[in-house]
């Protein structure tokens, strides 16, 4: 059985690494004439992805036969299994519309994903009975599904503002396509770091006071903001620099406010050494390589990724879900911040496809609203699990 | 109404934009559809001709129009989007700790902004008027919406012929026009083998598939609209049952809600928890928990139904209709009720057995007696002669600024206050006894109580559920899938072709997908000498 466990988790690593070739295959594509598959690497580049993909199913189904359910039911499984649905969704796409510069986009965002999940207890966990359902698995891996076509759409989305903004001029447009690549490079910056410390075996405690007692609190992440009145209890000599704000509660709270800050500074040392090295904007160093994908098409395949996405996405996160629901809770809906949050993601790409039909809604500004919609289901899956815990939270 | 009658022939209604028939556009109405900013017709409805566009002269018409605009519904849905995200900002009522007042628990845990948050009534939003009415508005938004657009859409769609007016041809995305000889055979053949539903009219070809796909957001809309009125219907009592009944093991109780009809039997509840000797797969996972992860939560139940006409007073006659296992995840289902497995209570004292001995001597026992806490008696006589009366009973003892009282009526910590009297005496003495106690008061007491044992069961919550309106609600969910894939997954697309003297025209248009019409179009031209249309709204770039 442990066996099962090794093999499993090699074939993940194994996948991580072909994607992260195939994506340097995609990545020599652009900027050559020929757009379409028809390019030697762009051929490469696709095959590498199915094998890749292939590879992660293996690692899925042994997962799946070592835990003896289906590996979707704590965080690091479920948001494996959405990179894993992104590369598939793109695999969609690619044969719909041949594009290269679609793969050199979703795969790293994929590639991260997968990182960011491997950050979480790897460990097989056990069932609570209300997560004991077929209807479960349906439901996370539909919705898994869905989110990950959307995601496609931010990654065409992307390429359509990199290619399309106006670079000679500060904007609006510029700013926040530099923030957007900016927490890009900070999610990187929560794998590097807190790979590193972990590697380090970095640990210092804290007690401090909750709920009337004094518990003891782990951070695994030098302290930067420490808890509310609390107490160094290691010798560690990095002591906090300011408290977490008081409001912040709960055991973990404090020691996940300082990951997210570490992640953030990590993100802006990355993002500022870019900048340094291109010495122009990052979206203003991309654009001349995409001078050669058609726009039009872009904005297509971004629309119809959300075009194909939202019926799944509604039958996965929100029909699916109401059923189990209904057979775990007795009700099929109950307003907790995760469906909550998967209603307003719904609302919002319904929003989407209503302005689409109106004129002068193409383009920029759909992509905009692409990036947005990503980022809606991105705040779901991480800060609605992990700050705004609910029935779902995984953790 | 005025209606307008087209050079080809074809009356219009009041309104038309462009003509049901051949697509000719019709003086003074463009700028219904902004077409006359634009070199290209907007397709969208057809230029068919929409009430909301048409008139604005009373309240109705008023009303309607602003709820048939697209703007309008656009901003319903946004307002109740950024809505909702403000109901996760805090926990919700039902969220907070049991117990919890919600008056003063938003402003200790969060401060000023919780006090905000409660006085602004967000603790409970989503069941606020003001949702529930965006929520209705959006209802509205859709139905008037809908009919707005889908019956002149579709009398558009029935009407059009395959002969346009040169205008409509031109002023389509997709045109080109091919000087010479074409290949018109191949072409329909081509178009065939496509599935291209192809019409002609003397020179004038229509090729058009999907059509069908212009009705999906229409059923989708519909799916919607039979959903929130599913949703509307747990106002009325009658279609919706929640209530909740605990069983003690051994014990049949009547169902609430199903007027004493149903009764329900606990044989056993059980709770298993996860071992790491029998899960090795979770060993790793467990060693990081604190305490044991629950496994299974199950009551083994038997469901029975009353079958003697109803007496008061009268027992029952009970016939088992359905012997359950009720897990998390697993309810038992009968006669539209549902029961749930949703809550227990471990270890509830059912008996307890006390020893009644000389005080400093446990030889010396004057008799043994048992309490049937579901029953307690109030007087047992011993064997010795010696009798005990309860004086008090606490089923769930605690102190309260010292004085002795009862949380509740259920036997989880039972303790008693005794009168003792020994063989033969009129007075007695004066015991108070619980689990792990034995309280002399006044400290004189030649006899002494002890517990001797006790049978302890577990008691089950189970939620009763009868809801009458997940029917709808199913529907509806279908409906809308159905109208969503039809919509999404398909797309319309028309192929127009004309044939004059020396000249071809040829026009594409689709709803959306553009890219998949221009590969149709490449694969049907293919050889028959037809230029490829050129796309005429190109992005810059
Ligand atoms: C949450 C509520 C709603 C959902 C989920 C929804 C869903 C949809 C979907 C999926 C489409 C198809 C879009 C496409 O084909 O690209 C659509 C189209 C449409 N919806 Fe909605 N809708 C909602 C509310 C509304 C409201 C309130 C209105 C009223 C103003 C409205 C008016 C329309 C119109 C006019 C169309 C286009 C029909 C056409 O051009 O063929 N929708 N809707």
């Amino acid at each position: 059985m442990g066996d099962l466990v090794t093999i499993s988790s090699n074939l993940l690593y194994a996948a991580f690494i072909i994607y992260l070739v195939a994506t340097f295959f995609f990545g020599a594509t652009v900027g050559t004439k020929k757009q379409d598959g028809k390019s030697k690497a762009g051929t490469i580049g696709i095959t590498l992805t199915i094998i890749g993909f292939l590879t992660q199913v293996g690692y899925f189904i042994t997962r799946w036969i070592a835990s003896q359910h289906a590996p979707v039911s704590n965080l690091f499984e479920f948001t494996t299994f959405f990179g894993m649905m992104m590369v598939f969704a793109f695999i969609i796409i690619y044969f719909i519309y041949r594009l290269n510069v679609i793969g050199l986009f979703t795969l790293p965002v994929a590639l991260l994903i997968i990182a960011y999940a491997s950050m979480f207890p790897r460990e097989i966990s056990p069932l609570v009975p209300s997560l004991k359902s077929h209807w479960l698995y349906i439901h996370v891996t539909t919705a898994a599904i869905g989110e990950a076509i959307l995601a496609v759409s931010f990654a065409a989305g992307l390429i359509f503002l990199i290619r399309q903004i106006d670079q000679t001029k500060k904007s609006k447009h510029t700013f926040w396509l530099e923030f957007v690549i900016y927490a890009i490079f900070s999610t990187l910056g929560f794998v590097l770091i807190t790979t590193a410390f972990g590697a380090m075996d970095y640990e210092t405690k804290f007690e401090a006071p909750l709920d009337g007692q004094v518990v003891t609190m782990d951070y695994h992440l030098p302290a930067i903001a420490g808890p509310h009145d609390g107490e160094s209890v290691s010798e560690s000599t990095i002591g906090p620099l300011f408290e977490t704000p008081e409001w912040m509660r709960g055991q973990e709270a404090s020691s996940k406010f300082n990951t997210l800050l570490w992640s953030l500074l990590t993100g802006l040392v990355i993002y500022g050494i870019v900048r340094l090295i291109l010495r122009k904007r990052v979206a203003a160093a991309i654009q001349p390589k995409l001078q050669k994908v058609s726009p039009d098409l872009i904005d297509e395949v971004s629309y119809r990724a959300v075009s194909i996405g939202f019926p799944v996405f509604t039958l996965g996160a929100l029909i699916f879900a109401m059923i189990w629901a209904q057979e775990a809770w007795n009700r099929f809906w109950g307003w907790d911040p995760k469906e909550v949050w998967a209603l307003i993601t719904w609302l919002f790409y319904a929003y989407f496809l209503h302005l689409r039909l109106s004129r002068g809604w193409h383009g920029t500004k759909s992509a905009w609203l692409a990036v947005g919609g990503f980022a809606i289901i991105m705040f779901n899956l991480i800060a609605v699990n992990l700050v705004i815990a609910g029935l779902h939270s995984y953790a | 109404m005025n209606r307008i009658k087209c050079e080809c022939g074809h009356v219009n209604p009041e309104g038309t934009v462009l003509c049901e028939a051949c697509g000719k556009p019709v003086e003074g109405n463009q700028h219904i559809d902004g077409n006359e900013k634009d070199k290209l017709l907007n397709m969208r409805y057809e230029g068919s001709a929409r009430r909301s566009k048409t008139y604005n002269r009373n309240l109705v018409d008023k009303t309607w129009n602003f709820f048939s605009s697209v703007k309008v519904g656009v901003w319903l849905i946004v307002i109740t989007l950024i809505a909702s995200s403000l109901g996760t900002i805090f926990p919700q009522e039902m969220y907070i700790p049991p117990g919890a007042d919600p008056a003063t628990h938003y402003e200790e845990q969060y401060g000023l902004a919780g006090q905000i948050y409660y006085q602004l009534g967000f603790h409970n939003l989503y069941s606020s008027l003001w949702y529930m009415l965006l929520i209705a508005l959006i209802g509205v938004s859709l139905v008037i919406c809908s009919i707005d657009r889908v019956v002149p859409l579709h009398r558009a769609l029935k009407k059009q012929k395959p002969k346009r007016h040169h205008t409509f041809l031109k002023r389509q995305r997709l045109f080109s026009q091919t000087e010479g000889d074409v290949d018109i055979e191949k072409f329909i053949s081509r178009l065939k083998k496509q599935r291209y539903r192809v019409t002609r009219q003397d020179d004038s070809i229509l090729a058009e598939k999907g059509r069908f796909s212009r009705w999906g957001p229409y059923v989708n809309h519909i799916g919607l609209i039979i959903f929130l009125l599913g949703a509307l219907l747990r106002f009325i009592p009658a279609m919706y049952v929640d209530d909740f009944v605990w069983v003690r093991e051994g014990e049949t109780v009547v169902i609430p809600s199903t007027h004493g009809e149903y009764y329900v039997k606990n044989k056993n509840f059980i709770l298993e928890t996860y071992n790491e000797k029998e899960n090795e797969r979770f060993q790793a996972a467990l060693q990081q928990e604190a305490a044991p992860v629950p496994s299974n939560y199950q009551t083994n139940a038997v469901i029975y139904k009353r079958t003697d006409p109803r007496v008061v007073g009268a027992e029952p006659e009970l016939e088992p209709i359905n012997e359950a296992e009720i897990r998390v995840n697993e309810p038992a289902k009968f006669n539209g009720f549902a029961l749930y497995q949703s809550s227990f209570q471990q270890n509830e004292f059912t008996k307890m057995s006390f020893k009644l001995h000389e005080t400093g001597n446990e030889e010396k026992v004057l008799g043994e007696f048992t309490i049937d806490l579901t029953s307690p008696k109030t007087e047992y006589e011993l064997d010795s002669g010696a009798r005990v009366v309860i004086d008090q009973y606490y089923p769930e003892y605690y102190l309260d600024n010292g004085e002795p009282r009862s949380k509740s009526k259920y036997p989880k910590n039972p303790a008693f206050v005794f009168y003792v009297y020994p063989p033969g005496e009129e007075k007695p003495e004066i015991s108070f006894a619980g689990i792990g106690m034995n309280i002399d008061a006044t400290g004189e007491n030649d006899y002494k109580l002890n517990l001797a044992g006790f049978d302890t069961r577990d008691v089950t919550g189970l939620t009763v559920k009868k809801d009458y309106t997940l029917p709808f609600l199913g529907i509806g969910g279908l409906i809308f899938m159905i109208g969503v894939i039809q919509g999404m997954y398909w797309n319309h697309r028309r192929i127009w072709l004309q044939k004059s003297k020396d000249k071809v025209w040829i026009a594409g248009h689709t709803n959306k997908n553009w890219y998949g019409i221009k590969r149709d179009i490449e694969k049907v031209i293919e050889g028959t000498g037809i230029e490829m249309p050129e796309d005429q709204q190109q992005l810059k770039g």
